[in-house]
């Protein structure tokens, strides 16, 4: 396959970036899309310019630190990591654009790197159950419904990527932040917290400069993980109920 | 061999306690010297990485109160590579009533490491492994449970007990989010300063002690000097000298190797673990493999046509004509012999001309019976991600059609040598997890990897480290410091190098040519003439690269090809270092197979006369051979006999 790529060229936070348009030849199908790029990266050094930069490193889906927007969408046409996207998804002659993350929270560092601190902020400010090392109990004195564990792990298996903000017209990071809340509210032991926390992050999540949520679910349809929309439901619940009792952090 | 190293004194691990093995963990934490809590805040503490090791190591001694500055190279500390992990964590619960204990796990894991670990680390590590479940469980990590509300457990690879916790396949991802949390939950409470995009390029060693690293700030490129009373490296395993591996892309063996460089004894390097169930090489575009859990070979089954040349569709292949190889030569253990074994058997029977798919360097990994015995919807729900994943790499429908799998680089059982305290050589420097050589011998057993890593950092170093800090804090430090100062030069001086060369050949081009050479002479198996001629190439291709790489841009900005040119160049040290390890073996055992020492049925054959010990590397100065160290490897409780898996 040959393939055309427009690419966002960003030289660093404060240079103002443009597209740039590049040839790709030879293309194999069974090219994942990051090898597509790493084929170009090499053609570009031996060229004497300097190759694209982009955030990546398990390139199997779960690392979550690949992502680039793809003809306009988060991760690109199917629904899963940007490093699992195989250029058999595109056809000979294909033109791609590729751009990095777009959203107030998510500054570009450089051509598709951007910085997704945010996220970490918004975990320390209170996702996490408080369980210094050595206090456990044994793991079986506390049992937990199978079906309340399942909601929990499918809440927990956010790779924290961001496509969900890139995917949202308000770059909102709801979806982040319901999913780590869902998971630990659907555990006996995150209970304690689970008031403190639901506000704690929220407060964060909007201290951040994320959009606010308007239920539109544009983060549901692009997640790689099928993190469901649903969590921000119980976010919102959750949250209701945490300052209905007069709560503030 | 005199020509490619020189042997020096034993070595003793001065740490480890004697009495009776359940005893000597107590005893070891018993005469360690305690900090007292409001010392604590007046000592400082260095963690590079954020993986298993080194977020729980980070969460841990920031909650008891030494303020800890950590380092990861990713964006987040959350990405670290323990994330891909997929199958397991071992723990001797015995929650299956099945025969299970502290001394079983003990004793599956010498054997497992084909007699080169040490019989106290293994105990301890067993001892521990109970109290790493209780501990993630009350952080909130989703293990997978059954309805009465309790955890699951599985059977995994060389064992015959079921004492694997997991979460789907991706118990790796939930134990480090867990451990995630609890840092940034340290780092919220102000006892842990986390350092993102950070790569530690040099180690600063200070009247003989460890007492600071040298890092660049992987977006501006500025190189700063941080200083602590201690240092713990928490920075992986170096697969990815092999250019293809199961690791991720960033991984390297820079932080491990400058301490090396620096003095750390370098222990075991040709200890790699090659695993067998990956999904096979497409192209010469490849950047990486991608592992399938072997959990998977709890239910599907190894095959490969009797034929030679067979390239019918597998599901047009009688059951007659098909050889289930694992299960005929090895029936007592069948699909779940150890790693070392599969990946061996699967390379025999490829080398026969009975590989299938491209190149003829796979076998299938076959589920039509477990679905004809469990049901579609029971094997969806028990490895339904890893399906999906092997569907969206291969394009092929592993419902329908045999997956294809062969043997991939994935762990290294190798790294810097580690007392009892798992303090290395160089005193104030600790090394935890994949990154010291470790608890696993020669072969590390399935699921074990996490419990390690979790061990090592959640209780292993917080009761061993207050032994070294209790004689802190140290003198102060500034830049001006002779040592630091020498330690930024040089680092500025190689990135000036690596950038002014100019050539015509990229940093990938130079780690592919390696990966090429390990694979092909000290990779599944090794011989004395093939080690001797990867040397040969080692040295030559090194000698290119700093004649000829080619490295755009500046150091004052994000350069990707610049953090790696400066990892290859690492890599490009360490391989000679493990071909010389392999050469010197000479010997079979656990994941080193060497072709000269085999039984008649093609079998690993130990030389425990001659190599029951642990080979510690000193560097010495560029171009002169390493010297070896031996550390005698004693077993008082396991006996020392060849491995059957039949």
């Amino acid at each position: 396959m040959n393939i055309t790529l427009r690419v966002w060229r960003q030289k660093g936070p404060d240079d103002k970036g443009r597209m740039v348009t590049y040839q790709v030849p030879d293309v194999s199908p069974d090219m994942s899309f990051l090898e597509m790029l790493d084929v170009l990266n090499e053609k570009l050094q031996l060229e004497g310019e300097e190759p694209v930069a982009f955030d990546h490193d398990c390139r199997e889906g779960i690392c979550g630190a690949c992502g680039v927007v793809i003809d306009g969408e988060a991760h690109g046409p199917e629904t899963t990591t940007t490093c699992q996207l195989h250029m058999r998804s595109f056809k000979d002659g294909d033109t791609i654009t590729v751009e990095p993350w777009r959203a107030k929270a998510f500054p570009v560092i450089k051509d598709l790197v951007v910085d997704r601190g945010a996220f970490d902020r918004i975990i320390q400010a209170g996702g996490y159950i408080s369980a210094p090392t050595g206090t456990a109990p044994d793991a079986h004195a506390m049992p937990v419904p199978k079906a309340d564990a399942d909601r929990a792990f499918d809440a927990a298996t956010c790779i924290g990527c961001g496509a969900c903000v890139a995917a949202c017209p308000n770059a909102s990071g709801m979806l982040f932040t319901a999913a780590k809340v869902t998971h630990l509210g659907m555990l006996p032991q995150g209970q304690p917290e689970r008031q403190a926390r639901v506000i704690k992050m929220v407060n964060q999540h909007d201290e951040e400069d994320f959009g606010g949520c308007t239920n539109i679910g544009e983060c549901a349809a692009v997640c790689p993980k099928g993190i469901p929309l649903d969590t921000i439901s119980q976010l919102n619940r959750d949250l209701l109920g945490a300052l209905a009792s007069g709560r503030t952090e | 061999m005199i020509d490619l190293y020189t042997e020096g004194d034993p070595i003793r691990d001065e740490k480890a306690p004697d009495g009776p093995i359940a005893e000597r963990w107590d005893k070891r934490r018993f005469g360690a010297k305690l900090v007292n809590p409001a010392n604590r805040r007046k000592l400082s503490v260095i963690i590079v990485g954020t993986g298993l090791a080194g977020a729980s190591a980070a969460a841990t001694l920031g909650e008891a109160g030494y303020r800890v500055t950590s380092f990861c190279y990713q964006d987040s500390p959350r990405r670290a590579h323990s994330i891909a992990a997929q199958g397991g964590i071992n723990a001797a619960k015995n929650y299956r009533n099945d025969g299970d204990s502290i001394y079983r796990l003990f004793y599956d894991t010498v054997k497992g490491g084909d007699f080169r670990s040490r019989e106290s680390n293994v105990y301890r590590l067993s001892q521990v492994s109970v109290e790493i479940i209780d501990q993630c469980v009350a952080q909130g990590v989703p293990f997978a449970r059954e309805y009465g509300g309790l955890l699951d457990n599985r059977s995994f690879g060389g064992v015959q007990v079921s004492r694997t916790f997991y979460a789907r396949g991706q118990t790796g991802q939930q134990l480090l989010i867990g451990a995630y949390q609890a840092l940034e939950r340290q780092v919220a409470a102000g006892t842990v300063e986390m350092n993102t995009r950070h790569e530690m390029l040099e180690l600063i060693v200070v009247d003989g002690r460890a007492r600071g690293i040298i890092a660049r700030d992987m977006v501006t490129g500025e190189i700063e000097t941080h200083f602590a009373d201690a240092v713990v490296l928490a920075t992986g395993g170096y697969g990815n000298v092999f250019y293809l591996s199961t690791n991720a892309m960033g991984c390297n063996v820079t932080a491990s190797w400058r301490a090396h460089r620096k003095g750390a004894l370098f222990a075991n390097p040709c200890f790699t673990q090659i695993h067998p169930t990956c999904i096979p090489v497409s192209g010469d575009y490849q950047s990486k493999l991608t592992l399938m859990s072997e959990s998977l070979r709890n239910d599907g089954r190894i095959w490969v046509p009797k034929r030679t040349g067979d390239d019918r569709d597998p599901r047009q292949i009688p059951e007659d004509e098909r050889d289930y190889y694992l299960e005929r030569i090895y029936p007592s253990f069948g699909n779940l012999v150890p790693r070392d074994i599969a990946s061996r058997a699967a390379k025999n029977v490829c080398d026969e001309g009975r590989g299938v798919g491209p190149g003829g360097l796979g076998v299938y990994l076959d589920f039509a019976d477990a679905i004809k015995r469990m049901g579609r919807p029971a094997v969806e729900a028990k490895y339904g991600n890893l399906f999906d994943m092997y569907q969206r790499i291969t394009g092929e429908n592993p419902y329908e059609v045999p997956m294809r799998i062969y043997p991939a680089v994935h762990y290294t059982m190798g790294g810097l040598w580690v007392d009892y305290d798992l303090q290395s050589t160089i005193p104030g420097l600790f090394v935890t997890g994949e990154a010291n050589f470790s608890d696993h011998g020669a072969n590390r057993l399935g699921a074990s990897a996490l419990m390690q890593g979790l061990a090592d950092g959640y209780f292993v170093l917080p009761n061993t480290i207050n032994d070294y800090l209790a004689a802190g804090p140290f003198e102060a430090l500034d830049e001006n410091t002779p040592a630091a100062k020498e330690a930024a030069e040089s680092v500025r001086a190689r990135i000036d190098k690596l950038l002014s060369i100019k050539g015509d050949r990229t940093v990938d081009s130079f780690h592919k040519e390696l990966g090429h050479i390990m694979w092909d002479y000290c990779g599944m198996e090794r011989n004395e003439e093939g080690l001797r001629k990867a040397i040969e190439r080692i040295r030559e291709l090194r000698d290119e690269f700093w004649r000829n790489v080619r490295v755009l841009g500046t150091n004052e900005e994000l350069n990707q090809a610049l953090e790696k040119a400066g990892r290859v160049a690492d890599f490009l040290e360490l391989a000679e270092l493990m071909c010389v390890d392999a050469l010197h073996r000479r010997e079979s055992c656990g994941g080193h197979f060497r072709s000269e020492s085999q039984t008649e049925d093609g079998e690993a054959l130990r030389h425990d006369d001659e190599f029951a010990y642990v080979a510690a590397w000193e560097y010495t100065d560029a171009g002169q051979p390493p010297v070896l160290h031996k550390e005698a490897l004693e077993y008082e409780y396991v006996e020392m006999k060849q491995r059957s898996y039949k």
